[in-house]
Formats: C-alpha cells, sequence, structure tokens
C-alpha cells in the first residue's frame, strides 16, 4: 500500500475518499444482497434444500436446487472487507507541511 | 361344489407356500433418503443421503423374519453448506475416501404389531460406520403395498409391490470413531437418523 509520504496531498484525499467509498459500498452492497437473498442467520447455503413428497408412498424426501443463499459467515467476510477498504483510507493522510 | 373346493385348496396351497419377497431398494426415482442432524450453537447441521440400495426379503405372513442389507454410498452424504459437506467427508469425520459404504445388516424384526398392511416393528441388526460394527436396534415402520410398484413410477401395466419403511433413530458419533472427542462442545455427539425408503419387487 502506498504511503502518503509518496502521494501528493490532492491524490491522498482522492484516494482516501474512493477507498472510504468503496467500503461503504461494500457494506451496503453485501447487507443489501444478505437481505435481498432472505437475510439468513445460519451458514450460507450452496444448494436449497426443498421438501418433497413422493405421491404413491408418502414419503418425505428432499430435493436440491443450486442456488447461493448468503449466510452470516459470507456476511462477515463482506464486513471485513469494508473494514479493511476503511482502516486502508487512513494511510492516505494530508500532510500539506511535507510538500510546503 | 367341486369347483369351490378346488377354489379352496389352490387358494390354501398358494398361501402355504408363500415365499418371501424381494424387496430392491435402489429406487428408480431417487426419492430414498436418510436424514441426519447434529445439534450446533449457530444452527442444526441437516443434511440427506440418497445413494442407497440393497435387498431386503419380506413375508407379510412372517414379518419377523424380514432381512437384509441396506447400503448407503457414504460420498452422497449432503449438507447444502459446500465446505460443510467436504468436512464431513473428510479424514476427521467419516472419511469417505478409505470408508465409502454405511451399510446396515437386518436380522430380523421384533415386537412386530400389525395393523391391515402396515407393521410397527424393532429392526435389529448390524450398523457400520467408519469401518466399525455395532450392534442396534431401530424402531421402523413398514407398509407393505400390494401391486403399487408400476403406479409408482408411472407404469401401471407393470405388476409387483412395494416395501416403505420409515424409522427414526439416534447414534453417538463417538461409537462410530466419528471425530472422536474433538468439537463435541460445537457438534452434538448425537446424531438423528430418519429412514424413508421404498423397496420395489416387479413381478416378471
Amino acid at each position: 500500500m502506498a504511503s502518503n509520504a509518496s502521494v501528493r496531498p490532492d491524490r491522498a484525499a482522492v484516494l482516501r475518499r474512493a477507498l472510504r467509498v468503496a467500503a461503504a459500498a461494500t457494506l451496503v452492497g453485501a447487507v443489501g444482497f444478505w437481505a435481498a437473498k432472505g437475510a439468513r442467520v445460519g451458514w450460507s447455503q450452496h444448494q436449497v434444500p426443498v421438501p418433497a413428497v413422493d405421491e404413491i408412498t408418502g414419503l418425505d424426501y428432499v430435493l436440491y436446487e443450486d442456488r447461493f443463499i448468503p449466510g452470516v459467515e459470507w456476511l462477515a467476510a463482506a464486513a471485513g472487507v469494508a473494514v479493511l477498504l476503511f482502516g486502508a483510507s487512513f494511510l492516505f493522510r494530508s500532510n500539506s507541511s511535507q510538500h510546503a | 361344489m367341486n369347483k369351490s373346493l378346488l377354489l379352496i385348496l389352490a387358494s390354501f396351497t398358494a398361501g402355504a407356500f408363500a415365499a418371501p419377497i424381494s424387496f430392491d431398494f435402489k429406487d428408480p426415482k431417487g426419492v430414498n433418503t436418510i436424514q441426519f442432524k447434529l445439534d450446533a450453537p449457530l444452527e442444526q447441521i441437516a443434511g440427506t443421503t440418497n445413494g442407497i440400495s440393497g435387498t431386503v426379503t419380506f413375508d407379510p405372513a412372517a414379518p419377523e423374519a424380514t432381512a437384509g442389507t441396506i447400503l448407503v454410498d457414504a460420498k452422497s452424504l449432503t449438507v447444502p453448506n459446500k465446505m460443510m459437506s467436504e468436512h464431513i467427508q473428510g479424514e476427521r469425520w467419516l472419511d469417505t475416501a478409505k470408508n465409502d459404504k454405511i451399510t446396515f445388516e437386518l436380522a430380523g424384526l421384533s415386537d412386530v404389531k400389525a395393523s391391515g398392511a402396515n407393521y410397527t416393528a424393532t429392526a435389529k441388526g448390524k450398523l457400520t460406520l467408519k469401518g466399525v460394527t455395532k450392534e442396534i436396534s431401530v424402531p421402523v415402520k413398514l407398509s407393505y403395498l400390494e401391486g403399487a410398484f408400476g403406479q409408482r413410477i408411472n407404469k401401471p401395466e407393470l405388476k409387483g409391490d412395494l416395501l416403505v419403511v420409515r424409522g427414526n433413530f439416534t447414534v453417538l458419533r463417538t461409537d462410530f470413531g466419528i471425530n472422536p472427542g474433538n468439537m463435541e462442545d460445537k457438534v452434538s455427539n448425537e446424531i438423528s437418523l430418519s429412514l424413508a425408503l421404498a423397496g420395489g419387487a416387479p413381478q416378471s
């Protein structure tokens, strides 16, 4: 990661803002995606069980649909990425005295 | 009069020599399922297996003599989370690379209670899981569906019978060397199993 010493003040401000916007977008997007997919509070599902009943025998069984439902560990990972992006933004501080 | 006597004799003879019926549990519809559940802090770990095969002989006139073997392809065990499925198949849990079959050798039924074509009983036999064999007793419900084989696979012209087996029981993972002594605070030692199986006996 670039340090503030090698970045001009105007460029540092742009990078800082970009990282913070990316962090916010990641967090909002992840929460939105997680909520839109059912706000699952368990583990992520890569295939979704669908209960079914066999007509003649009356047996209950499970069919699986291949679709992804994000769980809490996926949300935590996305929040972690957002925190990292936000934290990285502090590496780009404007310090006008260095460039006076 | 003579005809009636002949009919009575014929039905008696057929009944006296009725042979046990062999039911194939490799289900052409892929419905046969064993569901397993383990308690865990975030949510219950629940999965299924449908790689079931084996044969069981059943005689409606002598259900106590029901016997056979049910085989489960251990690699067909699935949970909705991909990583969890891989862990279950792994060396610490079921080690399916070395133990690819789970078997139940049914030796017979006891405490049989019949109600028409439905039976409740205790199935006794040997369960082999991860290479460890234990004698177990499992409460089961059986339904003998005479003539329903063809109807089930949308071929009513095919004659044959069905044997439906349902049962719920638990086993301990420590009894079968499934990650013993590890993660017992996170994953319960008790594994709940639900059987929902149908065996077919087509008549040629």
